[in-house]
């Protein structure tokens, strides 16, 4: 997959909604293209997409490594149809008060309505308003519809996505969209399955692209314990190196996936991946991680009897906005180490070996 | 003239307080069209006479430019250090697409991810010296080869009709005034009015001020957008204006006490004609109609406005039959005045 591919795969895959809960239309595109590169995909009963690209080895020496990626994203849900033809709304995973307003986002009601996110005019403003986030329950969502019309269309509980589609930045590195979070990790999952579409490895691989992360890890843990895969690496998002984040630790967008080390992760698979990289001349920044991760990593680890974890991350900027930003090259050495790993592993990687 | 098509076009043009040029361009070549000659003065306001000199010399105004961004300098990591044109409420400008520059390159304010936040700090609003815009240039060096300290940043957005009624979209504050007076030039009529589109109204209504002298009119209507918030969250009283009322008339504004006389003219033409109006229930704010009323000896001034939910946001929201019914008020004061 050269890089303008990668590029499309990823700005359909980050226009298309996939609000936790509501990841269909992310998913089958998701599929359609693991599909393409070979792999046999079917959804579990949770709704988690799983493509197997099946491995060489003999049974009995089979081992399984899965990849995976969180395909929801966050969004909001509408709480009330409101007089004058408004929306309420709260939010569905971790949204900041301070990203709405000014908004534009489509609510998926009986059809998909566009709609903006309520702003009060600098005109009108009281000097005490401007020094005061308007919380999430204060703000609305004005679709240029009476309440009669609106109601025929919409109903409390309709999920509520952000409208915008991704955009390549000027030096042609960058790009910049809404859900990236963790649509990069999904592209980097595709890329990999691109790569190893012509070759051989011994592994089954299973890429997942899990569902409800968002709102608590809920996908990984179910295909954790339907798959039970010898070894798992997860491929998330970590915060980039963006203005305000002086005194937390960042990571540079271009200088490849950060891998994690720590308590939720396998020395062993660690060091594995990080040698997949030196082996192969990708570069790759380290990320200690002291505790929870917050990824389907820490799902994974501790499902059924256990299960060796590994995670890279993309480094990306803004993270839970409408305007993420990453670098496209990170994502692409991403899937070429997640590849070179995969190729690498054969029974004596397994945990039952 | 298409009024949907018009009113994305005009949205879409970017054209910040003192670099309102692709305005006034799109504005000429459609006033060449209908074979009007139009001039643009020092400053930069766009000039037109529509029919014969004789009687009132009347002239309609509406302001071209928008309220955006400066940029002011690069930072060593490549983002850039920015400052208001206009006023905007900083609140707004979080998690942002932006055009920068005459190339209109793509960049984006983001902020602290709410993962990193300390508790309480998502109730403290963002400062806008902590926002900064983010082209993806690595450094300074590459930013600096792409822009120059001084250019100007929009809103990237595309106006887009949210029902059948309601568009959406960024600087309907004013284009929505250039609409109904570029409107009125276009359509087949026989009456005769002075137009000048004007620049840096944002700024301190400065390009009004050459305007009005240069034309020297007897009585002017400044043609503008203005707040509707008659929304959630705001006491009914405190609407100001409301969509799908029809235009505004204004009282009085924080630059002009509006000619009361003109004032009865409008609601007299407007119910003669049985076009629905609203008054401006709001005294804040200014318009061109100070600058215009105060012109040499002084110009008889009334403002009538679009109402207008979000300006000075990046998703503003109107009704096309507002538009419409703005354009049939100024028509039939016009026939008054002829």
């Amino acid at each position: 997959m050269n890089e303008s591919e990668l590029v499309s795969v990823l700005t359909r895959l980050s226009s298309a909604t996939g609000v936790a809960g509501f990841e269909d239309q992310a998913v089958e595109i998701a599929a359609g293209y693991f599909q393409s590169y070979g792999c046999t995909v079917k959804r579990d009963r949770f709704g988690n997409l799983l493509a197997l690209k099946a491995g060489t080895a003999k049974k009995g020496r089979i081992v399984s490594l899965a990849l995976v990626a969180h395909i929801d994203e966050i969004g909001a849900m509408v709480t009330k149809v409101e007089d004058g033809g408004f929306l309420r709304f709260t939010a569905i995973g971790g949204l900041d008060a301070r990203t709405l307003p000014g908004q534009a986002v489509l609510i998926h009601g009986r059809k998909i309505l566009k709609g903006v996110i309520g702003a009060k005019p600098p005109h009108l403003l009281t000097d005490q308003e401007r020094k005061k986030t308007v919380p999430i329950d204060k703000l609305f969502i004005d679709v240029g519809l009476s309440y009669e019309d609106l109601n025929n269309i919409v109903s409390v509980g309709d999920i509520i996505s952000f409208e915008q589609n991704p955009l390549l930045l000027s030096n042609r590195k960058y790009i910049s969209g809404k859900a990236l979070d963790n649509r990069a990790g999904v592209a980097a999952l595709i890329f990999c399955a691109a790569e190893l579409a012509d070759r051989k490895h011994e592994a089954n691989i299973f890429f997942i692209a899990s569902l409800q992360e968002e709102v608590g890890l809920r996908g990984a843990t179910t295909a954790a314990f339907g798959l039970n895969p010898d070894l798992a690496v997860a491929v998330d998002v970590t915060h980039g190196d963006g203005p305000g984040l002086e005194n937390n630790f960042s990571y540079k967008l271009g200088a490849g996936p950060a891998l994690a080390t720590g308590p939720n992760f396998d020395v062993d698979l660690f060091s594995k991946l990080k040698n997949a990289a030196a082996d192969n001349y990708l570069p790759c920044q380290i990320e200690p991680i002291p505790g929870r991760s917050g990824t389907d990593a820490w799902a994974f680890q501790v499902t059924r009897e256990g299960i060796p974890t590994g995670l890279l991350s993309i480094p990306l900027r803004y993270m839970h906005s409408t305007v993420e930003l990453i670098n496209i090259d990170d994502l692409a050495v991403c899937g070429k180490i997640l590849s070179f790993y995969a190729r690498s592993v054969n029974y004596t990687h397994g945990k039952r070996s | 003239m298409k009024i949907k098509e018009t009113l994305a076009e005009l949205s879409n043009l970017r054209g910040v307080s003192g670099a309102e040029a692709e305005v006034s361009s799109y504005l000429a070549d459609r006033l060449e069209e209908g074979r009007f000659e139009v001039r643009v003065d020092s400053i930069g306001n766009l000039l037109v006479r529509k029919g014969r000199k004789k009687g009132k010399k009347l002239m309609l105004s509406a302001h071209m430019d928008e309220v955006g961004l400066m940029i002011m300098d690069f930072e060593k990591n490549g983002l850039l250090r920015f400052r208001a044109v206009g006023g905007i409420d900083s609140r707004i400008l979080v998690a942002k697409r932006l055009r920068v520059g005459i190339h209109a390159l793509p960049g984006v304010i983001g902020s602290k991810p709410i993962h990193l936040q300390k508790k309480g700090e998502q109730d403290k609003p963002f400062r806008e010296d902590s926002l900064y815009i983010d082209c993806g240039f690595k450094n300074h060096e590459e930013a600096a080869g792409y822009l120059k300290v001084g250019e100007y940043a929009t809103f990237d957005v595309k106006c887009a009709a949210i029902s059948k009624n309601a568009f959406r979209g960024k600087a309907f504050d004013n284009r929505a005034g250039c609409l109904v007076l570029l409107s009125l030039l276009l359509e087949k009529n026989s009456l005769s009015f002075d137009a000048a589109f004007t620049v840096q109204e944002e700024v301190g209504t400065r390009g009004a001020q050459i305007a009005a002298y240069t034309m020297e009119p007897d009585r002017a209507l400044v043609v503008e957008s203005t707040a509707a918030a008659d929304t959630p969250e705001t006491e009914q009283e405190l609407s100001s204006t409301i969509l799908g009322q029809g235009p505004a008339i204004s009282l009085m504004d924080s630059t002009v006490m509006v000619d009361r006389q003109m004032r009865n003219e409008l609601t007299v033409a407007a119910e003669k004609a049985g076009i629905i109006y609203q008054y401006r229930r709001f005294t804040g704010a200014g318009t061109d109609g100070g600058a215009i009323a105060y012109s040499r000896s002084g110009v008889k001034t009334a403002v009538l406005s679009v109402p207008c939910r979000y300006i000075h946001s990046p998703h503003s929201v109107l009704y096309e039959s507002d538009l419409k019914s703005t354009i049939d008020l100024v028509r039939s004061w016009l026939d008054t005045q002829q």
